[in-house]
């Protein structure tokens, strides 16, 4: 590792030592909100990113808005693993935390976001805090860490920033994040640089101070701080490189998919996208529509399909099903639109910023009335780019709503990945003005697919009225019994023929054994993090990951009969089988679970959880792990 | 002769629109109702703008009056109950050239639809709003409605419409941007005509309330109106809706109001005691959203692929 003038003039006359290197570490940085813990996790792993390290990034939000300061409720914050190979998911415990204040840290505690040796770097300032409660409460938590198995540091890291600035409020994050780079031996420049990108609009009179903080910070570590460590960069280069969450790359693909219309209502945790597109989206031509609720900007998106020019909505679990009305009338009068569903817990305001894949069989049946549509689920932030420019191609290729469903995990996620290079093609066409020929109706559908063009306004001779009535391929008022049956089986049809055309999902792992697990969506890298261990430990796991939920990826019949077992995990709620009064009969099973099951036959088990984050590979591990292992002793 | 071709004026003639033109499938409401005189008015004032049909959008919720775009020769998009609104905002949203129409009833514009119609008199965005009041639910079988006068008998109601009437007119003309807000009755061709006319020249949301005829179920809404047209009031001024002696004959009731004076509108719409026919408010130059969502039509797919490029540049490590 190259170290740069700035890092060799910083560390001059400091100890030398040699760091230890490891492969992989999660790293916490938590504080009261406001604070900017997450500004200096956030720089951390850019730099890492820049460094060459796999990375993930994922947010600590708190559970109210205004929480009291020193409240575990406030506990806002950061957690970054890094790791000297490609990252896809959050990881388990935390290896390194620093915190602000000792409070914060018992909200993380109850999340199990700790383990026995979790090394914690805490502010001291709390031990001579004037109120005689407060150093009471430090105490006691500091006691309490310790005899948990928390390796407890007190560092004066107040008394060090107001060395350099009045108001350590400000600027703790920065001394910080000069501590992280240089327990992580992270380049001095990088993080220099970083700061100045990121102040530039405030002007050097912000900058300097930062700069100050961080290199002190950087000082600080490396003559107080035992942990020094490297990671060295990942092998494989990926090119360039991008570094976004989950929403930032649906908002980026929206752009690049070519459609020019996003039609939304704020919900946590889908507005982040709206956010960034509002920023940038009138450069490439676009606009962003705040509707006054979901209904309408479901409406609006569907209008500006209608009118040509196919148009997304973005939203969550309860704006979807405000939308469901509309989107059944997308399906029956065959307009194209995207709608994205960043998926949260629970419906009303239930678990806001929480994650839960909790939206898939209410989007695949929450409709009235028969509603064939597309839904896939893209299982990375890389994949949530390219997937909305395939909903686009799909939704006008197949004349049909196309649903994303994605979640709070993968929206608040933030990792490197390969740069998309935008194409030509990805954009769309200029709205077809060219004259219809009037004898073809407007529902022209093949009847090997069920597929057919669709007239554009301003197209002469294409006039026809969209109805949400039972309508013929003229989209006449149907009063005669046979058209229902007829146009519904067009519009089914169209599935099955997407479904044609689709690759059976790629197994990871061998092509049969003792145990398949089956997930979709943001949990693909815990998944598949938790299999390969197991499989490193002989065990015969392997695991598939779908794309497509509606239609199905084909064979799935055929793969599950090459496995003793087949199971789905997923972040939706199932019972239990031994929870009281559940039977074979009445267990409810997770949705994909149910999909499955009733798709292919198999007996598909299911193992699913609801505690609102994300899938963690320590957690499905212990799960698998204690299949396998019954499955052994039966034998 | 003169040197020009036999056929030199063809082409002006062969997109000469007759009434036919705007026309689709035979109507089906029920004999008297009112919509089929909105319907031949909407039809004759397309006539004489010559709008190709193909660039004419007719948008509707559900509801006996949300059938019009059936019956229409043009494009149409026949939506969901109380949701015209924010489908027709779309349309017009990226597709400015289109000249969208919106058939709307009593219960779909002001009961299941009240939230669109508040934000989209405020979006003003250019569209034509035809809300066919007929004091009553319709389609549904004389369920009561928002603007059903107190005490009118209802399948819902049966003792008797237990509150006021909602008043469209001043709730209209509160919504801040609020652009054109008229209001006729269907039996007076003339004066429907005309308003429809001034409604379809007016660059924004044109909202107007069709008081309409429904002989089936609200018969005694309309008909003491007809009886009595001195209930009525007449709004002149010569930037109202112009208004030839016919009507004026049969309005005897008449008050000459300038349609920008808001203060003005909002009192003839608070009182009660007369019906008000005409144009009660016009603003021309109350901002219309379809020019903000509609910007960035124009850029070439190199521009766009240099904001994209640029976009992904900014994340880039
Ligand atoms: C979501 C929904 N709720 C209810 C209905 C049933 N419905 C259809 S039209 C209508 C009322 C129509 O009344 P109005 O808007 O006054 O129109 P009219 O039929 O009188 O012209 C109702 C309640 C529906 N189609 N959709
Ligand atoms: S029920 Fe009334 S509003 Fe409906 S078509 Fe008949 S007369 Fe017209």
């Amino acid at each position: 590792m190259t170290q740069t003038d700035e890092t060799a003039a910083l560390v001059s006359g400091l100890p030398d030592r040699q760091p230890t290197r490891i492969s992989e570490h999660i790293v916490e940085v938590v504080s009261d909100s406001g604070e900017g813990a997450q500004k200096c996790g956030q720089t951390f792993g850019t730099i890492s990113g820049k460094m060459g390290n796999g990375a993930w990034t994922v947010e600590i939000i708190p559970a109210e808005i205004q929480p009291p300061a020193r409240s575990p409720a406030g506990a806002s914050g950061i957690r970054i693993r890094v790791a000297d190979s490609y990252v896809t998911n959050m990881g388990d415990e935390a290896d390194l935390v620093v915190a602000f204040n000792e409070q914060v840290l018992y909200s993380r505690i109850a999340n199990g976001a700790y383990k026995k040796g979790t090394v914690v770097l805490l502010d001291d300032k709390w031990a001579s805090d004037p109120q005689e409660e407060i150093r009471e409460q430090y105490a006691a938590a500091v006691g309490e860490f310790r005899d948990n198995g928390l390796v407890v540091h007190e560092l004066p890291i107040e008394t060090e920033c107001l060395k350099i600035v009045d108001n350590a409020r400000k600027g703790k994050n920065m001394f910080v994040l000069g501590m992280l780079c240089h327990i992580y031996s992270r380049d001095v420049q990088m993080g220099l640089d970083e700061i100045a990108s990121a102040f530039a609009r405030k002007g050097d009179a912000v900058i300097r101070p930062n700069q100050e903080l961080f290199r002190s910070g950087y000082r600080f570590a490396a003559e107080h701080v035992d942990y020094h460590y490297r990671i060295d960069p990942w092998t494989d280069d990926m090119g360039p490189t991008v570094v976004t969450n989950g929403n930032q790359a649906i908002g980026l693909g929206v752009m690049a998919s070519g459609m020019e219309m996003v039609a939304m209502y704020p919900i946590t945790p889908a507005t982040s996208a709206s956010h960034y597109l509002a920023d940038v989206f009138q450069d490439a031509g676009g606009f962003v529509h705040q509707a006054e609720d979901e209904i309408a900007a479901a409406g609006f998106a569907i209008g500006a399909s209608y009118a040509g020019m196919t148009a997304c909505t973005i939203t969550s679990g309860p704006g979807m099903a405000l939308k469901t009305e509309m989107m059944g009338l997308a399906v029956m009068g065959e307009i194209p639109l995207v709608v994205v569903d960043v998926q949260r817990g629970g419906p009303s305001t239930g678990l806001p910023t929480k994650v839960e894949q909790g939206d898939l069989l209410s989007t695949l049946y929450g409709m009235p009335g028969d509603a064939p549509k597309v839904i896939i689920a893209p299982a990375t932030i890389e994949e949530c780019f390219h997937y909305v420019i395939l909903a686009r191609k799909l939704a006008e290729a197949f004349r049909t709503p196309v649903f994303v469903l994605t979640d709070a995990n993968l929206a608040t996620g933030v990792q490197p990945y390969p740069r998309p290079v935008p194409q030509e093609e990805w954009l769309a066409a200029p709205i077809d003005q060219s004259a219809w020929d009037s004898n073809v109706p407007a529902y022209d559908w093949d009847p090997q697919t069920g597929l057919s063009p669709r007239p554009i306004p301003g197209q002469r001779g294409g006039e026809y009225v969209l109805t949400g009535l039972s309508h013929t391929n003229r989209s006449k008022v149907a009063y005669d019994s046979d058209t229902n049956q007829t146009s519904c089986e067009h519009r089914s049809r169209k599935l099955a023929a997407l479904g044609k055309t689709l690759k059976p999902p790629v197994i990871n792992g061998d092509d049969e054994g003792d145990l398949l697990v089956v997930g979709w969506g943001s949990t693909m890298g815990a998944i598949e993090e938790a299999v390969n261990k197991l499989r490193d430990a002989g065990h015969k796991v392997s695991s598939i990951h779908l794309r497509f939920l509606s239609p199905l990826e084909p064979q799935l019949k055929e793969i599950f009969s090459r496995f003793r077992q087949v199971m789905t995990v997923e972040i939706n709620y199932s019972d239990r089988p031994d929870a009281p009064q559940i039977t074979p009969e009445n267990r409810r099973y997770a949705q994909l679970a149910t999909v499955l099951r009733a798709s292919t036959l198999v007996d598909v088990d299911c193992w699913s959880v609801v505690y609102g984050h994300p899938m963690q590979p320590g957690m499905i591990h212990k799960e698998l792990n204690r299949r396998l292992t019954a499955m052994h002793n039966e034998i | 002769m003169f040197g020009l071709k036999a056929d030199w004026s063809l082409d002006v003639f062969e997109r000469y629109f007759t009434l036919g033109d705007y026309a689709g499938g035979e109507a089906r409401w029920c004999p008297g109702c009112g919509d089929f005189a909105v319907l031949n008015t909407v039809h004759r004032v397309l006539r004489d703008a010559q709008l190709p049909p193909e660039q004419t959008v007719a948008v509707s919720g559900i509801g006996c009056s949300s059938r019009l775009p059936h019956y229409m020769g043009t494009y149409g998009f026949h939506g969901l109950h109380g949701r015209a609104l924010p489908l027709a905002n779309g349309i017009k949203s990226r597709r400015p050239d289109l000249d969208v129409w919106v058939a709307t009833g009593d219960g779909d514009c002001f009961s299941i639809g009240a939230g669109p119609w508040i934000h989209s008199i405020r979006y003003n965005m250019d569209m034509v709003v035809l809300v066919f009041d007929n004091a009553i639910y319709g389609l549904t079988k004389k369920q009561t409605s928002p603007t059903s006068p107190e005490g009118m008998l209802t399948n819902t109601h049966p003792y008797g419409a237990p509150l006021p009437a909602l008043n469209p007119l001043t709730v209209t003309l509160g919504i801040t941007n609020v652009s054109f807000v008229a209001q006729v009755v269907d039996w007076n061709p003339p004066l429907l005509y005309e308003t429809i006319k001034a409604a379809h020249q007016h660059k924004g949301t044109s909202f107007v309330r069709v008081i309409q005829r429904c002989p089936v179920f609200s018969q005694d809404f309309c008909k003491p109106m007809q009886e009595h047209p001195e209930q009525m009031l007449l709004l002149t001024h010569e930037n109202g809706i112009p208004m030839d002696d016919s009507v004026k004959r049969v309005f005897k009731e008449q008050h000459e109001h300038d349609p920008s004076d808001w203060v003005g509108a909002m009192a003839i719409a608070r009182d009660e005691s007369r019906i008000p026919l005409g144009l009660l408010y016009h603003d021309p130059d109350a901002p219309v959203y379809d020019v903000l969502s509609s910007a960035g039509r124009e850029k070439t797919n190199e521009e766009k692929l240099a904001a994209i490029n640029a976009a992904l540049d900014s994340f880039a490590i």
